[in-house]
């Protein structure tokens, strides 16, 4: 630590620092951050019974033209083998940590292993992946990945024109707030990367018409499984 | 054929607003584009926010953290380059644009990189970075599509969010026929966007250096944070094997639970959506995912400035979502260019003349480009007084020219008219005196009960508007003959 | 909460017919009819330029029971020095506002824009000034100045004034009204009130007009580019008459209404509601 500080330790930080404590004169000496004020008067958790917020991340999601279908854990592989045949899926990524349960017959699962890397081309010339996530949010029908089990690296989720994710009903969270709560953890013990997914990707940049995939997965469906 | 655009962040003299409104308000199509857009995404706006029942207490609580980071700045900054290196990422100070410059494309030499790829970022827009590392021999490809269009046009923004909403699908087409060699391109956007998917697919394969901005820095945690629409940031901040990040030193959140509030209020600000398509938060290095190295770039560049001016200091809470444009009455009619800047509309036009310092005629006449119509406050997601900000900055401007503008200054036909008016209306009789003189030397103006013709600078009202003549009794005289005094 | 006066009513107290009104907007109102001292800020522009504004408020106000002062001294509130950058000149002026107004109770001005300057921007000014004591002057000074619709909504709880104003109106929210000073649909409530009247919606009615004091010269362009769609916008509404609560905008409005021969006149709020059957037979 002491040696890292030390290397970085420029005329430029120490400059830029001396003129914020200059331009920042007004605050007295003993003021601490905490001290500031914050109101925290918005919305932290939702209340609302599972089974609405479950129909809530549902509509969202499919607000976004993403597709999502309800199964139970039960059907959970035969809707994913449905899918894929509809969608003409042959060769699907497939993250470390994802049930093989879930995984039909008539599929190659390309696996990335931590032996055995997919590279980028692999992953580009792959027809979909498939993973689970770390939650759901309903308010805003966002799925978010942590790089945990069942999710794999960023680059897998990325490469891939599709993605297909598996969300448990008990992993959807009411708002946003209880979102950031819920991946604390993993950020602040492990700082693992953290991806939030509303629908495919989209730009609205030529005259402001909304194309839906532009760079990332132009395509994502969703099963929810409880 | 690159346009030059007068930009307030190069050198040498840029036009006023009033100069560059007039260009802009003569074109047609760009003022039905910008209209169109500006209409149906502050409609949008309005109905994302009124979903969520608690809009004004984030707003506040995002004014309150904003307000926590900028009175302990230092702290917090100390606190994240910490947590940065705790993660493994490098982090570098700079205090301008020219050392920004020079660092980041040291990083890109030391790695050989001939080519780098971009996000959107409209720092490195402030400090010209893709001019600069042309110069060096590095290629900056700008990976966001409009920016990508304007690139391939030698164009600059015209909006923060959607920088190419001045060009049409047909000029797109054709641009992309010239630069990428398309052919048999349709001017539908889903082709005109396939076709830039295509093409820089392989560029993010091959980059070894990826260069983005930041929307936010977490202090205590060292994450940082990139929002966007396309994919493109996902794959340049994933991608390649170097990640260099610039970020103005005012990006600062103080925790990672804080984005419960700036995750709410950017994006239905911004693209009026619950949440924007993509997020990527990311600290440090993660062994075996994304980059193998991460630079975090801390520049000032002029913030320090803002900082320092207790009213201009509320400028420094923007998170660039741009709401304020699309509601701007002046911005929905001249468009971007008209400021002159990288940060058009009401909020660049009290950025940019704190950015660069008052006392260039430039960029002195943004906090005039205003009718003080107060929308932009209304918007604005951490309640940046904006109509207070371009009312102080004028007093800045004014100051800076009499203080500072010696005999000419104090000469000027507006200076001499502002002065001998306040002293008129300094002293009832003056006043009362001021009255019947206009009255009596207005009569070969008025004529058929309208004055249609002012001299001098004046002549502006008379250009569209005739101007009601002063009548024959004042209030105060009628209530003094009413009251027999 | 709507209540009607009697239309013909002195400056005298008289309980109004029908259903009374609640007991506490009863009270409030004699309150201020037997001892807030209220005066009139009339601004320097309709002073010199709007003179009728000013004689309709003073009627609009005798008629409904309240008694207004008029303190010579005033003059202007310094909104276009301040506003424009002179802020240093601008101070006197604040200076001698408080001193003219600070014996009084309440403050009424049918300018939305020249209340809001010394509700919101005084207390700017003073700082500047660096002035502890006129600081606290303002201070005590600026809760009671009130723009006139919001004066008589929200202080005395009247909507109906008892006014007769036979025509097509329009109205176009003033922007210092709307969001500096929030008087919200207190003007509409008023207008809405009016017998005789045909009130028409503005569409886009909260966009600005484009008048912006000297915005209005020094960006002329974007200025008149604004304007235009204003009016078009009020020539959808097929009205008569386009009212506002600031002479100052609808100075801007009228005069591109003019100058286009269109036939659509502008009149202040003030003298819509001062309008009376009795009034228009004379």
């Amino acid at each position: 630590m002491v040696e890292v500080e030390k290397r970085f330790v420029t005329s430029a930080r120490e400059e830029i620092l001396q003129r914020i404590r200059r331009a920042t004169y007004d605050v007295p000496k003993e003021e601490r951050p905490e001290d500031v004020p914050v109101e925290c008067g918005y919305r932290k958790k939702d209340d609302a019974p599972r089974e609405e917020m479950i129909e809530h991340f549902a509509e969202n999601v499919t607000e976004y033209e993403a597709t999502v279908r309800r199964v139970s854990e039960a059907g959970l592989k035969e809707a994913i083998t449905q899918t894929c045949q509809e969608r003409d899926i042959r060769r699907l990524v497939v993250p470390p940590g994802v049930p093989e349960g879930w995984l039909p017959d008539s599929v190659e699962a390309l696996r990335d292993d931590t032996g055995t890397l997919l590279t980028n081309q692999e992953l580009d010339e792959s027809d979909g992946v498939l993973t689970g996530c770390a939650l759901g949010i309903a308010q805003t029908g966002t799925i978010v990945l942590d790089a945990g089990e069942g999710q794999g690296r960023r680059a897998l989720t990325l490469l891939p024109d599709y993605h297909l994710c598996v969300v448990r009903e008990e992993q959807i969270v009411g708002l946003v707030p209880q979102a950031f709560a819920w991946l604390a953890d993993a950020v602040k013990r492990e700082g693992r990367a953290v991806t939030f997914i509303s629908g495919p990707s989209a730009t609205s940049d030529i005259e402001l018409d909304r194309v839906e995939g532009v760079h990332g997965p132009r395509t994502l469906e969703v099963i929810i499984a409880g | 054929m690159t346009i030059e655009a007068p930009d307030a962040f190069s050198k040498g003299r840029t036009p006023t607003f009033e100069e560059s409104a007039r260009e802009s308000l003569a074109n047609a199509q760009l003022r039905r584009n910008i209209g169109k857009a500006t209409q149906a995404i502050r409609t949008r706006r309005a109905q994302a926010v009124e979903e969520l029942p608690d809009w004004e207490e984030l707003r506040q609580a995002g004014y309150d953290l904003k307000t926590r980071v900028m009175r302990h700045l230092d702290e917090y900054l100390l606190q994240l380059e910490e947590s940065v290196h705790k993660a493994g990422g490098h982090v570098h100070w700079v205090r301008d644009a020219t050392e920004a410059n020079r660092i980041i494309a040291d990083i890109a030499k030391n790695h050989e990189a001939k080519e780098v790829v971009k996000v959107k970022s409209i720092a490195t827009d402030e400090i010209k970075l893709n001019e600069f590392l042309e110069e060096e021999g590095i290629k900056a490809v700008e990976t966001d599509l409009a920016e990508f269009i304007i690139q391939l046009a030698g164009e600059i923004s015209s909006h923060i969010l959607v920088p190419a909403i001045h060009k049409n699908r047909a000029e797109i087409r054709e641009l992309f026929i010239k630069k990428l060699g398309a052919e048999d391109l349709s001017d539908e956007p889903s082709d005109l966007t396939n076709a830039a998917r295509l093409y820089l697919r392989e560029k993010f394969l091959q980059a070894k250096v990826g260069i983005s901005g930041a929307n936010f820095a977490v202090a205590e945690t060292g994450t940082v944070c990139v929002v966007e629409s396309e994919g493109n940031g996902r794959m340049c901040t994933t991608l390649p094997p170097v990640l260099v990040m610039l970020m103005g030193i005012e990006k600062i959140i103080p925790t990672w639970q804080d984005f419960e509030v700036f995750m709410q209020l950017l994006p239905r600000s911004s693209t009026a959506e619950r949440m924007n398509p993509y997020t990527s938060f990311w600290t440090g290095v993660s062994e075996g995912d994304g980059p193998k190295e991460f630079h975090l770039v801390l520049m000032d560049n002029g913030r320090t400035e803002i900082l320092a001016d207790d009213i201009g200091r509320q400028t420094l809470n923007c998170i660039r979502c741009s709401a304020c444009l699309n509601v701007c009455p002046v911005y929905e009619r001249t468009g971007g260019h008209a400021y002159n800047s990288v940060y058009p509309g009401p909020i660049g036009a009290i950025l940019t003349p704190q950015l660069v310092g008052i006392g260039r005629p430039g960029t002195d006449s943004l906090p005039y480009a205003s009718s003080l119509c107060g929308a932009c406050y209304d918007v604005c997601p951490v309640k940046i007084n904006i109509p207070e900000v371009l009312i102080h900055l004028r007093g800045r401007v004014v100051r800076h020219r009499q203080d500072g503008g010696g005999l000419k200054g104090k000469l000027d036909p507006e200076n001499v008219a502002m002065r001998t008016m306040a002293r008129t209306f300094s002293d009832r009789r003056l006043y009362e005196a001021a009255q019947k003189a206009a009255r009596i030397s207005q009569w070969p103006l008025a004529r058929s009960g309208a004055i249609h013709r002012l001299p001098g600078k004046l002549a502006g009202w008379t250009e569209a508007r005739d101007l009601k003549p002063i009548p024959e009794q004042t209030f105060r005289e009628w209530w003094k003959s009413r009251n027999g005094s | 909460m709507q209540f009607s006066f009697n239309t013909s009513a002195q400056p005298t107290l008289k309980k109004p017919p029908g259903a009374g009104p609640p007991l506490q907007v009863w009270s409030q109102y004699i309150s201020y009819h037997c001892a807030v001292r209220t005066a009139l800020f009339i601004t320097c522009i309709n002073d010199t330029l709007f003179p009728e504004t000013g004689r309709a408020t003073v009627e609009l106000l005798e008629r409904l029971g309240i008694g207004v002062d008029f303190p010579l001294e005033q003059t202007c509130c310094g909104q276009m020095h301040f506003n424009t950058g002179y802020q240093r000149e601008a101070i006197p002026l604040v200076r001698r506002f408080v001193e003219v107004f600070k014996e009084y109770e309440a403050i009424v001005s049918p300018s939305g824009s020249c209340a809001g300057m010394v509700r919101e921007v005084y207390p700017m000014a003073a700082e500047l000034a660096n002035d502890k004591r006129l600081a606290a002057e303002v201070e005590e000074v600026t809760p009671k100045v009130f723009e006139l619709a919001e004066f008589l909504v929200k202080k005395l709880g009247v909507t109906d004034v008892g006014a007769y104003y036979p025509h097509w109106v329009t109205y176009h929210p003033t922007c210092h009204s709307l969001r500096m000073l929030e008087v919200g649909d207190a003007p509409l409530k008023l207008l809405r009130a009016v017998r005789g009247i045909d009130f028409v919606e503005l569409p886009e009615a909260e966009q600005c007009c484009g008048f912006g004091g000297t915005f209005a010269v020094k960006n002329a362009d974007t200025s008149i580019a604004m304007l235009s769609d204003k009016l078009g916008h009020i020539l959808e509404t097929e009205a008569e008459v386009c009212t506002a609560g600031d002479n100052s905008c609808l100075m801007h409005i009228g005069g591109g209404l003019r100058r286009q021969r269109v036939g659509v006149r502008t009149v202040h709020l003030a003298q819509i509601l001062a309008s009376t059957e009795e009034r228009r037979k004379l």
